[in-house]
């Protein structure tokens, strides 16, 4: 279980706020990603943003781009999970091939707001904070073994080697 | 139960019989990628393979900054022409050539039956042609090169059955952002888009590109028209092997069906800063703008250029406007500078930019300052993306560009017909 506060934002948050295009074909370091993080949605997130937050947003999170910055700036922040009504499917497998927790729950997104106090468990599927308790879709089975070997180079690296044996 | 283009397409290549909603892995036709190949080669390096599997079904087109705006895109770019050597990719596009988009359907790649994945958002556009062709993220490209494989969920499917005829200034361009418009930007959300109904065939291929193209703006995993007389004829010298097409069933299943009456659309723009905020030309005409961006992947194609030209033929750009035109390929290039379409852009004042992405994706070639709008015939106008983020964009088909680079404020093209 971990824990951490709520940055909530609204309906279609897209890949050119969450990591702007100008720098998308420069190669960065994880760490120079999370800096341009959010950047034209909300500037003063990268500086304030603390490992175990979580990012809680409308509906057709991620929507636009394949760029994967998008998915990897946050988890390079220390954001723990992204939790929306939906998410744009190309923003969905990149989150899953990279290891970052993408969560849907309608009625969580209703409830909760910037500041908040959650606990996500991953294994249930349970947010829990003062305002209550939401459950929220588990995974497809199909993906859980990327997620378990902790992404998809990972998961790859196992079944390659695997076939050499 | 009948079956979908895409059941059939994916099930073809699984070797069995599938159904929207199961996940399949699939050994894809083609897999392209662009001047993100120099990301996914650092990708491929964590995986402890030397080669790639399949160098024959990777497609590279440098597109996105072509030439090298500065020296790390030129590192990005000499990265790419060194490994596309070492692993014996045959199947490789330098500067000169144009946007992938354009270019996989030019040269063949995009076939009906096949399946094409893309580490690119517009991947979709070769539905036009009746493949199956989404689009993947970074990671998983790399890893599509050392395995050979991807897994995939079999999308579910909406039919748009279009009728009647779109009258004079109206384009593909206007349908797409009345379709997004009306329903919003996540309308198709993993979901295969199918453009049928009776005057879906009389779409040109160009129009159906853009279709298709746009379907990604819907939100779809894909975007198609079944491949018919026209498609096929269009692939005639094209094609670089055999392909066997399919179509839906008569009796296959659709999630949901939307009718169109081609009769009835209008211009229309989609404004700051959402494709699904559209209104009617009228509705925002007058607007000034500072920049026109004509061409892209969504429509930068002969009779786009044709379309602009004819408006702005014998006339000038407006002292308060400057325009920028990116044909879609060096192909496209071509035959506008046959047809004269180039020299009537050229001598009406607008800037030809070489073939690629130019300024779309904000990273070069006539990015905004804050305060200024651009009305761009391309596919997305979300905050930031052609420059600072107090820049504005609006998109609209290559007519209504053209008529708004004429009068400097956005303009029906209805008026100079």
């Amino acid at each position: 279980m971990t824990h951490g506060i709520v940055w909530k934002y609204g309906d279609s948050v897209n890949t050119d706020v969450i990591f702007p295009g100008r720098y998308t074909y420069q190669i960065m370091t994880p760490a120079e990603m999370a800096q341009h993080a959010m950047e034209d949605l909300d500037p003063g997130f990268a500086a304030k943003v603390k490992p175990g937050d979580v990012i809680v947003a409308g509906k057709n999170f991620g929507c636009g781009s394949s760029r994967e910055q998008a998915a990897a700036c946050l988890k390079a922040a220390g954001v723990q999970a992204v939790v929306a009504k939906s998410f744009a499917r190309i923003y969905f497998r990149n989150a899953i091939n990279l290891g970052l927790a993408v969560l849907q729950s309608e009625e969580a997104v209703d409830a909760l707001e910037t500041g908040d106090s959650v606990d996500i468990d991953l294994a249930p599927g349970r947010i829990r904070s003062a305002k209550g308790t939401f459950p929220f879709l588990p995974l497809p089975a199909s993906v859980l073994g990327i997620i378990e070997a902790g992404g998809l180079i990972e998961y790859t690296k196992k079944k390659l080697e695997q076939e050499q044996e | 139960m009948g079956k979908t283009l895409t059941e059939k397409i994916l099930g073809r290549k699984a070797g069995k019989d599938v159904q929207a909603g199961e996940v399949v892995t699939v050994s894809p036709d083609y897999v392209l990628s662009h001047d993100n190949s120099a990301a996914i080669i650092k990708e491929f390096l964590k995986l402890g393979v030397k080669k790639v599997k399949a160098p024959g079904k990777i497609v590279i087109v440098l597109d996105h900054i072509v030439p090298a705006a500065d020296e790390r895109y030129a590192q990005n770019h000499k990265t790419i022409r060194e490994f596309v050597a070492a692993q014996g990719i045959p199947n490789f596009f330098d500067i000169n050539a144009g946007i992938c988009h354009q270019v996989l359907p030019e040269q063949g790649f995009a076939l009906p039956g096949k399946v094409i994945v893309g580490s690119d958002s517009h991947t979709p556009s070769y539905g036009a042609l009746g493949a199956f062709a989404a689009g993947i993220g970074r990671t998983e490209t790399a890893c599509t090169w050392a395995t050979d494989e991807i897994w995939l969920r079999v999308p579910e499917t909406m039919r748009i059955d279009l009728s009647g005829r779109m009258r004079p200034g109206v384009f593909a361009k206007d349908l797409s952002l009345k379709l997004i418009g009306d329903h919003g930007a996540e309308m198709a959300n993993y979901k295969a888009v199918e453009f049928a109904g009776p005057s879906a065939h009389d779409l040109g291929v160009g129009a159906r590109l853009t279709l298709a193209n746009m379907s990604a703006e819907m939100g779809a995993k894909n975007g198609y028209f079944a491949p018919d007389d026209k498609a096929l004829k269009w692939l005639e010298g094209r094609a670089r092997e055999p392909f066997a097409a399919v179509s839906s069933d008569p009796d296959a299943r659709f999630e949901s069906v939307l009718a169109y009456d081609l009769d009835a659309l209008e211009p229309q723009v989609a404004c700051p800063h959402t494709v699904d905020n559209v209104r009617p030309v009228s509705a925002v005409s007058g607007r000034s703008v500072n920049q026109v961006l004509i061409g892209t992947c969504t429509n930068g194609r002969l009779e786009d250029l044709e379309a602009a030209a004819a408006i702005l033929k014998g006339r000038k750009v407006h002292a308060s406007a400057r325009v920028l035109v990116l044909p879609a390929s060096w192909e496209v290039y071509r035959e506008a500078l046959k047809s004269g379409a180039l020299a009537v852009l050229v001598d009406a004042g607008c800037v030809i930019l070489n073939s690629g992405c130019g300024p779309c994706l904000g990273a070069h070639e006539g990015l905004m300052a804050a305060g200024e709008v651009c009305l761009s015939t391309s596919n997305r106008n979300f905050r930031g993306r052609m420059g600072h983020r107090d820049s504005e964009i609006y998109l609209a088909s290559p007519a209504t560009a053209a008529a708004t680079a004429v009068t400097g404020k956005i303009t029906d093209p209805r008026e100079f017909s």
